[in-house]
């Protein structure tokens, strides 16, 4: 008898529910954009917040709403945002190609270690103790911060100790240029081909002595470009980044150090092909 | 209530017992450091705005003139530490890691290097406001080593009052003795800090927080107290981290401050016992803070010493006038072992928050294996401010910081009592440091977006 009970007494539970459930879609339901859907099966559903959102969804709506434009998705890319736009038939935006650039070159083979560090394998830990442990105070700790942090698996470490940015992997999101504490990543647009990689302020030896390929300051890349196109701000060339047209690769001609570089798609490409490539032409990079 | 001062140690709940390794240094009589050739005082000593540079390269300036000015109230005065002439205002390495621009001064070689505008400064009659800004002219920050200036300190904010005034004599970072010989030789100027003190906060009593492995400075300051001085000396277990103000007060009073709150909070205003002879001594002979005692300690250094070091006297310099390193010597910090900063560059300058410069050698500095986590939970009854580093420590690993901020990882205070008592080595507080560099550098970007 009481199992029976028992029995009923959850069937009927079952249906009560099921009535309220039914109710509940019939008559409280909210009616939401079905576009909204769409959207957001479009978008790459990494919900990485490089567009500025919380996450694919609010971008989502934001782009329904006509608050933000299909291109503003960086992980999409080109054909994405083009896609989206699309489905909207509306305006992609501006859909140019940005790419996580790395501002320093100096890696173990060219600048100075002035100490050992023998902690916790993390860039910003090693920060924190007197800075790291590289004779220059701007440049790049190579303990992987950047690699641990990108969501997508575009950086790799080289045999050198720099990250490498895969540029055909790496959709701007910025998560490394917050993960780097000595600030080393920034967001370019791939048509912004002269780039210099290195942020040390300081000028002449001072430089030249704790890294072969920092910037001395020297203004030469300044006198020989165009009129306009870089200033010189803490020893540092400042390449204005409005005046695309510009650019010219003679900048780069009389660089004593190599410090600023001409770059056409990938960042250090030679490592990168090294990578990329068999094993054995990654054995003979690390022979060189 | 007021707990029974006089009847044995007191302490506060947790911390640790590390070996204090004091004998080295304890008994050197404090000496005085020769002025070097050249000084780099810069510009950022302590918390806050860094000062703004008063003097030009070519300049004359004299030992004691001020020569960088606050930009804010949070930030503090720099004054020459010696005669002679301003050779440079550049980038210089800090021991913080940073470039960080620096006043460089050429010492004058024919000048007495007396003290510009020396004088007894007669305080009687002065009223708080006018002893606060004395002590905001003279540059004065925390001697302790966080270098919070101490006028701001002092300025108890409106709706607030300081009942009690503590000395922190604990000096509870091992190797270190410049607490202790400034307790020995500078007794009277302490008890004339803490006499202004006093009458700037109006606070009813002081007290002197001593730990009992400096019996001789406790039975010195109570020889010496002078009878009309509301000061009592506090005996405290020989404990770490009894020198940072929330344990020292829960010690000495037995009151705990709130998390996120400070002492004044609770009525109560904690100072450095050097910053306190300090201000003793200001109000003596009008000495601003030009120079403070810093303990040169270590096995890795050839003649331990405890020094009067000119500010902006150059690392390599001290340890020229020490006798030099010993060859095996790995790791060269400044202030104590737990809390010390490692150095990367021997031609940073001693500051204004440097209380010591330990030298170790590779036989206390090696490379220690991880193992994983065991949960022995040594860690939690080691931690003074309550929190579970164990917990902490595995959310850190996977690099979970916003899970963090949960079990109050921003209370923690980098003591380091967790990886000191870790059996496995994990670098519990090293992972809380970066945790907690990422969530404030995100929650600054959160703040800057939400103006914007």
């Amino acid at each position: 008898m009481d199992l029976i009970s028992a029995l009923l007494f959850l069937a009927g539970l079952c249906i009560a529910l099921a009535i309220a459930l039914a109710v509940a879609n019939r008559w409280l339901k909210v009616e939401e954009d079905p576009r909204i859907d769409v959207v957001e099966d479009a978008l790459p559903g990494a919900n990485c917040g490089a567009c500025g959102s919380p996450g694919c969804r609010a971008f989502a709506e934001k782009v329904i709403a006509g608050e933000a434009m299909p291109g503003e998705c960086p992980v999409g890319g080109p054909e994405g945002a083009l896609y989206v736009a699309s489905i909207l038939g509306i305006d992609a935006g501006s859909v140019e190609k940005k790419v996580a650039r790395l501002l320093c070159a100096g890696g173990n083979d060219v600048a100075v270690q002035v100490g050992e560090y023998e902690g916790y394998s993390s860039c910003r830990a090693a920060a924190t103790v007197a800075g790291g442990f590289k004779g220059c105070t701007f440049g790049c700790l190579g303990l992987a911060d950047c690699e641990v942090a990108c969501t997508f698996d575009a950086i790799s470490m080289m045999p050198n100790g720099l990250p490498l940015v895969d540029l055909e992997a790496c959709t701007a999101c910025g998560d490394c240029v917050e993960a780097c504490p000595k600030g080393l990543f920034k967001i370019m647009p791939v048509r912004q081909k002269l780039i210099v990689q290195c942020r040390s302020i300081l000028e002449g030896e001072a430089v030249t002595d704790l890294c072969k390929v920092g910037c001395n300051g020297c203004t030469r890349c300044a006198a020989d470009a165009p009129a306009g196109l870089i200033e010189m701000e803490h020893n540092l060339p400042v390449i204005d980044p409005n005046r695309p047209d510009l650019q010219t690769e003679i900048a780069t001609y009389r660089c004593p150090t190599g410090a600023i570089v001409w770059m056409e798609g990938q960042q250090f490409p030679e490592r990168h092909r090294a990578l990329k490539g068999t094993k054995e032409s990654e054995e003979t990079d690390r022979a060189v | 209530m007021l707990p029974f001062l006089n009847q044995g140690a007191q302490s506060f709940r947790h911390g640790i017992h590390p070996e204090d390794y004091k004998a080295m240094t304890r008994d050197m009589p404090l000496e005085r450091m020769p002025f070097m050739e050249e000084v780099v005082l810069p510009l950022r000593q302590h918390l806050g705005a860094p000062s703004v540079a008063l003097v030009k390269p070519g300049e004359k300036v004299f030992r004691g003139q001020l020569i960088g000015e606050a930009p804010a109230f949070v930030s503090a005065n720099l004054h020459a530490s010696v005669t002679g002439t301003v050779k440079r205002v550049e980038p210089h390495h800090h021991a913080s890691g940073k470039l960080e621009e620096a006043i460089v001064i050429e010492r004058d070689p024919y000048s007495p290097q007396s003290l510009y505008g020396e004088q007894k400064i007669d305080w009687e009659d002065f009223s708080p406001q006018e002893l606060i800004d004395h002590i905001q002219y003279a540059g004065f920050v925390g001697l302790g080593g966080a270098a919070f200036p101490t006028h701001v300190k002092m300025t108890v904010p409106e709706g607030k009052k300081a009942r009690f005034f503590i000395v922190n004599a604990a000096e509870c970072e091992p190797y270190l003795n410049s607490d202790f010989r400034i307790l020995l030789e500078w007794t009277e100027a302490i008890f004339l800090g803490i006499r202004i003190s006093l009458k700037i906060l109006g606070a009813e009593r002081a007290y002197i927080g001593v730990e009992t492995n400096k019996q001789e400075a406790i039975d010195r300051l109570r020889e010496m107290m002078p009878s009309d001085l509301p000061c009592e000396v506090v005996p405290l277990v020989t404990k770490y981290p009894q020198g940072a103000e929330k344990m020292l007060t829960d010690a000495v009073l037995d009151k705990e401050i709130p998390s996120g709150k400070l002492p004044i909070d609770i009525e109560v205003l904690v100072n450095n016992v050097g910053t306190v002879a300090g201000i003793g001594q200001y109000f003596s002979y009008r000495q601003p803070l030009i120079e403070r005692v810093v303990t040169v300690t270590g096995p890795g250094i050839k003649r331990p010493a405890n020094l009067i070091v000119p500010i902006g006297t150059r690392l390599s310099d001290v340890i020229e006038f020490c006798g030099g390193l010993h060859e095996n010597t790995r790791q060269i910090l400044f202030g104590g072992p737990m809390m010390g900063s490692a150095q990367r560059f021997l031609d940073v300058p001693i500051m204004k928050g440097t209380s010591g410069l330990l030298f170790l050698t590779d036989q206390e500095v090696f490379p220690r294996e991880e193992y994983a986590c065991i949960k022995c939970l040594r860690c939690v009854d080691a931690c003074p401010v309550y929190l579970n580093p164990s917990r902490l420590g595995l959310l850190a690993k996977e690099r979970k910081y916003e899970d963090m901020m949960e079990f109050h990882i921003l209370d923690c205070m980098e003591c380091g009592s967790c990886s000191y008592v870790c059996p496995s080595n994990i670098p519990l507080v090293q992972r809380f440091r970066v945790a907690k560099g990422l969530l404030r550098e995100k929650m600054a970007r959160e703040k800057a977006k939400q103006k914007a």
